[in-house]
């Protein structure tokens, strides 16, 4: 009896077996570069792109006129060899290479610029890319004189508007495939939706390297479509993928651990977790609580009480840097270094709160009608490294008398929170900055604007600064020089500092893993971190994999 | 003559029963749609915490949700176009709902069909070894097993099967063998104690003749309702699963459709959902009625 | 009582003193940072270690195991009795009642109750105390729960209203009531058991998984679920063997709770 049981035992495991051995072996390595999008491409017209996995593909497999060189962050002759624009801002001259096609062979005029931005331009077209040109109200007028020029004038000064033309991918005005005829390195050749998209090399891209070689040496990218960052982590270490472009803290340490040479810290970046109050007039909090919050003795007294460096080495391993205004000190020519660098000082923070009426009794900090000082910070649920800063800024606080809750709500639901009921407290996100120039956080400082998160949409600007701020925005965006640009967003960057209606807390570290099998990686600190070269990479023999299979 | 009565009574009962079902379950479809509809975070979209967007364009998107505004408007366009065969168009993924549907539901059938033929066999093999053996060995070890077993998040379980490249119906048997085992195990233990198997044993007659001739049929009922219980839990764990293991399946679109809050994707995915349980257990139900010889 | 059930019922004794008393045994309070340890080993400052934060990971066992090891027996019982009510009742009265029980429990097993958790969330208060939050989760998961083992129960129950003894029972004079009470229900007893004793880990578990809707344990409280959702890094535990001593905890209780609940009824 007992033997029949363990025969039919045996049976069902080889039933498994056979799942277990043999499962998918990794892709080897001679031109097919592979590595995962953390969601799915919603679309692949350039024009319509919204989110970091169609980002990522318009940034594959679009020809733009200027390119942003990530490393240098400096501007570099693409489809346009060169450009002028006018000494009012409001028009930009192209003179385009000649001589090139499309993917499909269709060649390339201007007739496809000025169609790219008639459609970009188009009032019914919403999109993030085709809004940061929206300057002012009127027509967009495009001429092409000729099959290598072209001038695009917009009805107000636009700023910062070569570096615009870095997001704007030129589409065929003629080719039946529409979208899908490209001027970039790679073309996509397969989607498989949920799954993965396969690029393939361009046979048309003008693009050649120092010794005349035609770009790019890839013949393919895979990009598998992979939510999960332990799996993600996982297949590179499998050497199933050969890089990641945004690591974590966490798992940049594992992987340093296990395989230093793949493992790529590139800096402070521009990315900036940060914290605020509600200061809503409407929103359904108690009084007391809004006069706390608007009050700017006691959102300063916060910022001195949070001990930043902690935040930065014990959440983010050391791989952050404290950040005490919007701009990042990786963006050099923005960043207003003669700015004071503010302390960790909880006794500094106590005597600010008595000059507002706060008094600190048997370990509690009470306002001045007697009333405890408690509020609920709230954060979207699943990122472990804001829970965590939540519950260090809790200790932090307690040391002064504050008491702090930390709720974590669904993304929606935070969403509905702090755009349309205002049903909170305070609240900590981060930013994930693209951009270097701060035109495109305009619609964050403007009072009637939808990003103001503190006090969105005001009909008026509700307090002084707030106004200050608005027509700093404005002749910076109207301005036409950068030095007259750099002087109002350097008050901006003093304004936010003595305010606070931001709390910035760290900047992090811009963090990749590429696989030593990758050749001529370069990683930098903006994004695309790890293939923002990708025409100029190569795949060599990787030692590692060898151990590891 | 008989026989022709006999079946027509018959097509007319699987016609009742069929219809039946269909309405409970666009029944249940239609309160997922209230669930969905009411919910904090409906309507609302990532896209608005952009800065790059303009006043005017969060305006027209916002202009698009109005489309859904009305539920007992939503109710109506639903069951009308559900009777021509047309599932809606998904809201985030901007695809025909069918199609969607067509794509993913054979690879998480088919997941699920395997998980919960290998819970199965082994659960029973080691519900009858354990009875067989009778020892506090087995016994323990086997509670240890499931015990351990349960105790770990279906993340964790996602994960292994991911470590050791295993497909993902073999986390989903994991899953699903610690409830099938113990629940068996009692069956059995119930059935064996029946006076009639002792009887039988007495007589001299063989073990595997009693266990096919006096205790699975006792025991079969409960076994059938199992075994519809079981395709609950089996679809329910393989929607984390999928998603941990990003499997392009059934359970993974249910995810992202919660997540996003996709009010035509959750709605379409809970009626195929409640459809298939209650076919899953009418069927179980009618295998247990017959085994025990019940007529309707 | 058999020697097993004897070791059984003298840990879970052990345990739930360990929880009464845990404020003598820590070391630091759950809360306190230590930060100049994260992540560290096991010492005589931190018999177990400290967590990323450089929190005494043993303070927070301690705690958690008040939380978790109160309310999902709580929850499980409550689930538990609702199936049990629901399913005998279902399957000794039979006909349409049955029927449309049957089909509410499939129907309910669809649906997707993570909007009903959300908008429970929408409706509390931001600033309710964390253990009114917690409390309220386990109710929810209590009300929620029962699904799984009604058809069984009802299929069981089934059975036994066909058997002899409650046909002697019906024509001696008793009362329905009587007869579900007295003799369908205990003798439905093992697949109570069997139902309660898998709910716990289960409610333990989704405690964690809640946390992603704002319903679960917030910081800095701890709980076995929010430990347990630790261990996806299995390098990491690996190399720190230590951070097994949750899972091991919770294996022990859930063991435990099955050998001390008699698993055999002998049907006279």
């Amino acid at each position: 009896m007992i033997r029949r049981v363990c025969v039919a035992l045996t049976l069902t495991l080889v039933l498994c077996l056979p799942s277990f051995v043999g499962a998918d072996s990794a892709s080897q390595p001679g031109g097919e570069l592979h590595f995962c999008l953390r969601g799915e491409p919603k679309t692949f017209n350039p024009l319509l792109v919204e989110e970091d996995a169609s980002e990522a593909i318009r940034y594959l497999t679009g020809g733009v006129l200027i390119r942003l060189n990530r490393q240098t962050q400096a501007l570099e002759p693409s489809l346009a060899v060169s450009w002028k624009v006018s000494p009012d801002g409001r028009t930009i001259k192209f003179w385009l290479r000649t001589g090139l096609h499309f993917s499909d062979g269709t060649p390339f005029t201007s007739d496809d610029v000025a169609y790219t931005m008639k459609a970009l331009m188009d009032p019914q077209l919403h999109s993030p890319t085709g809004d940061s040109f929206r300057s002012g109200e009127g027509q967009v007028e495009i001429q092409a004189p000729s099959l290598d020029t072209v001038a695009v004038t917009f009805p107000a000064p636009v700023a910062g508007l070569e570096r615009l033309f870095d997001q704007v991918a030129i589409l065929s005005a003629h080719s039946p495939k529409k979208e899908m005829a490209v001027l970039g390195p790679f073309y996509v050749a397969d989607y498989a939706p949920g799954s993965s998209v396969l690029l393939r090399r361009n046979t048309n891209y003008w693009k050649k390297d120092k010794d005349g070689k035609p770009l790019p040496y890839l013949d393919s990218i895979r990009l598998d479509i992979q939510r999960n960052r332990d799996i993600e982590v996982l297949r590179f270490r499998r050497g199933e993928i050969h890089l990641i472009n945004a690591l974590d803290a966490e798992y940049f340490d594992r992987l340093q651990k296990e395989m230093p040479a793949a493992a790529h810290d590139a800096g402070p970046g521009l990315d900036a977790e940060f914290m605020w109050f509600n200061q809503v007039p409407t929103a359904p909090l108690s009084e007391q609580k809004k006069n706390w919050f608007r009050a700017t003795e006691f959102r300063k007294a916060i910022s001195m009480a949070i001990n930043r460096s902690d935040l930065s080495r014990v959440v983010f391993s050391g791989h952050a840097q404290p950040a005490f205004g919007p701009v990042s000190p990786a963006n050099h020519f923005w960043f207003n270094s003669s700015l004071p660098v503010p302390q960790y000082d909880s006794v500094g923070a106590l005597r600010l709160l008595a000059q507002a009426g706060f008094r600190l009794q048997d370990g509690t900090l009470r306002d001045s009608s007697g009333n405890r000082v408690e509020f609920t910070v709230i954060t979207n649920s699943g990122n472990k490294s804001r829970e965590q800063m939540v519950a260090m800024i809790q200790q932090d606080l307690s040391q002064i008398g504050i008491k702090v809750n930390l709720v974590t709500l669904d993304f929606p639901s935070l969403i509905e929170r702090i755009t349309r009921t205002y049903d909170y407290e305070a609240c900590l996100l981060g930013l994930v900055n693209t951009d270097l120039d701060p035109n495109s956080q305009m619609n964050v400082w403007l009072s009637s604007a939808e990003n103001h998160q503190w006090n969105p949409k005001q009909s008026k600007p509700a307090t002084t600064w707030e106004a200050e701020l608005d027509r700093l925005m404005h002749s910076q965006a109207s301005a036409t020089s950068d030095k007259k640009r750099k002087a109002d967003w350097d008050r901006v960057q003093q304004i936010v500092a003595e305010q606070q209606p931001f709390i910035y807390l760290v900047n992090k570290d811009a963090m990749s893993a590429i696989s030593p099998a990758v050749v001529g990686s370069a990683p930098s600190v903006l994004d695309p971190h790890a293939y923002w070269n990708a025409d100029a990479l190569r795949l060599g023999p990787d030692p590692a994999l060898g151990a590891q299979k | 003559m008989i026989k022709h009565e006999k079946a027509a009574i018959l097509f007319r009962h699987a016609l009742r029963r069929f219809s039946f079902l269909l309405c409970l379950g666009i029944a249940g479809a239609l309160f997922s749609a209230t669930l969905v509809r009411f919910a904090p975070g409906y309507g609302v979209q990532e896209r608005e915490l952009d800065p790059r967007w303009s006043a005017q364009s969060v305006e027209a998107l916002r202009q698009e949700q109005v489309l859904h505004e009305g539920l007992a408007s939503f109710y109506f366009h639903y069951l009308s176009a559900l009777a021509h065969g047309d599932f809606g168009e998904s809201d985030s993924l901007k695809r025909p709902v069918r199609e969607l549907l067509a794509q993913r539901l054979p690879l998480t059938g088919n997941a699920i069909i395997r998980g919960l033929g290998v819970a199965w066999l082994a659960a029973a093999l080691l519900a009858y070894l354990g009875l067989a053996s009778r020892g506090w060995f087995y016994e323990a070890s086997g509670t240890a097993v499931s015990s351990l077993l349960l105790s770990l998040p279906s993340a964790v379980i996602a994960m292994l099967a991911v470590h050791l490249r295993a497909p993902a119906f073999c986390a989903i048997s994991v899953v699903v063998f610690p409830r099938l085992h113990r629940y068996m195990r009692s069956l059995l233990v119930r059935s064996y104690d029946q006076p009639h198997v002792l009887a039988a044993r007495a007589r001299g007659l063989g073990s595997v003749s009693i266990f096919w001739r006096h205790v699975l049929p006792l025991a079969m009922p409960p076994l059938l309702a199992l075994l519809g219980v079981s395709f609950a839990i089996a679809f329910g764990a393989a929607i984390p699963i999928e998603a941990l293991c990003d499997s392009p399946g059934l359970g993974q679109l249910a995810w992202q459709a919660a997540l996003s809050r996709d009010l035509p994707l959750i709605v379409n995915v809970t009626l195929i959902v409640c459809l298939v349980m209650l076919a899953a257990n009418a069927l179980a139900d009618l295998a247990g009625r017959a085994f025990a010889g019940d007529t309707q | 009582m058999s020697p097993v059930q004897k070791a059984a019922a003298l840990t879970l004794c052990l345990i739930f003193a360990l929880m009464v008393f845990a404020t003598i045994f820590v070391p630091a309070p759950y809360a306190r940072q230590f930060r100049d340890v994260p992540n560290a080993g096991p010492s005589t400052a931190h018999p177990l270690g400290t967590d990323a934060l450089g929190r005494d990971s043993l303070s927070r066992l301690l705690y958690g195991t008040r939380v978790s090891l109160l309310l999902a027996p709580a929850a499980a019982l409550l689930s538990t009795l609702i199936a049990a009510v629901l399913g005998s009742a279902a399957g000794f009265l039979g006909g349409s009642f049955e029927r449309i029980v049957l089909a509410v429990t499939d129907i309910s097993l669809a649906l997707p109750w993570l909007f009903l958790l959300l908008t429970v969330r929408a409706m509390l208060p931001l600033d309710v105390p964390p253990m009114a939050s917690v409390i309220i989760a386990f109710l929810m998961m209590g009300l929620l729960g029962w699904q799984a083992s009604v058809r069984v129960i009802c299929a069981a129950a089934r059975g036994v209203r066909d058997s002899d003894f409650l046909l002697l029972a019906r024509s001696s004079g008793c009362k329905p009531a009587r007869l579900l009470l007295c003799q369908v229900a205990p003798n439905l007893r093992p697949l109570f058991y069997a139902q309660f004793w898998i709910s716990i880990p289960l409610f333990i578990l989704t405690e964690a998984n809640l946390s992603i809707l704002g319903l679960g344990v917030m910081e800095p409280m701890p709980s076995w679920g929010n430990l347990l959702r630790g261990f996806e890094d299995f390098s990491a535990v690996a190399a720190n063997p230590w951070r097994l001593v949750p899972l091991i905890l919770l294996v022990i209780v859930v063991m435990c709770f099955q050998l001390v609940l008699p698993s055999q009824e002998v049907i006279q």
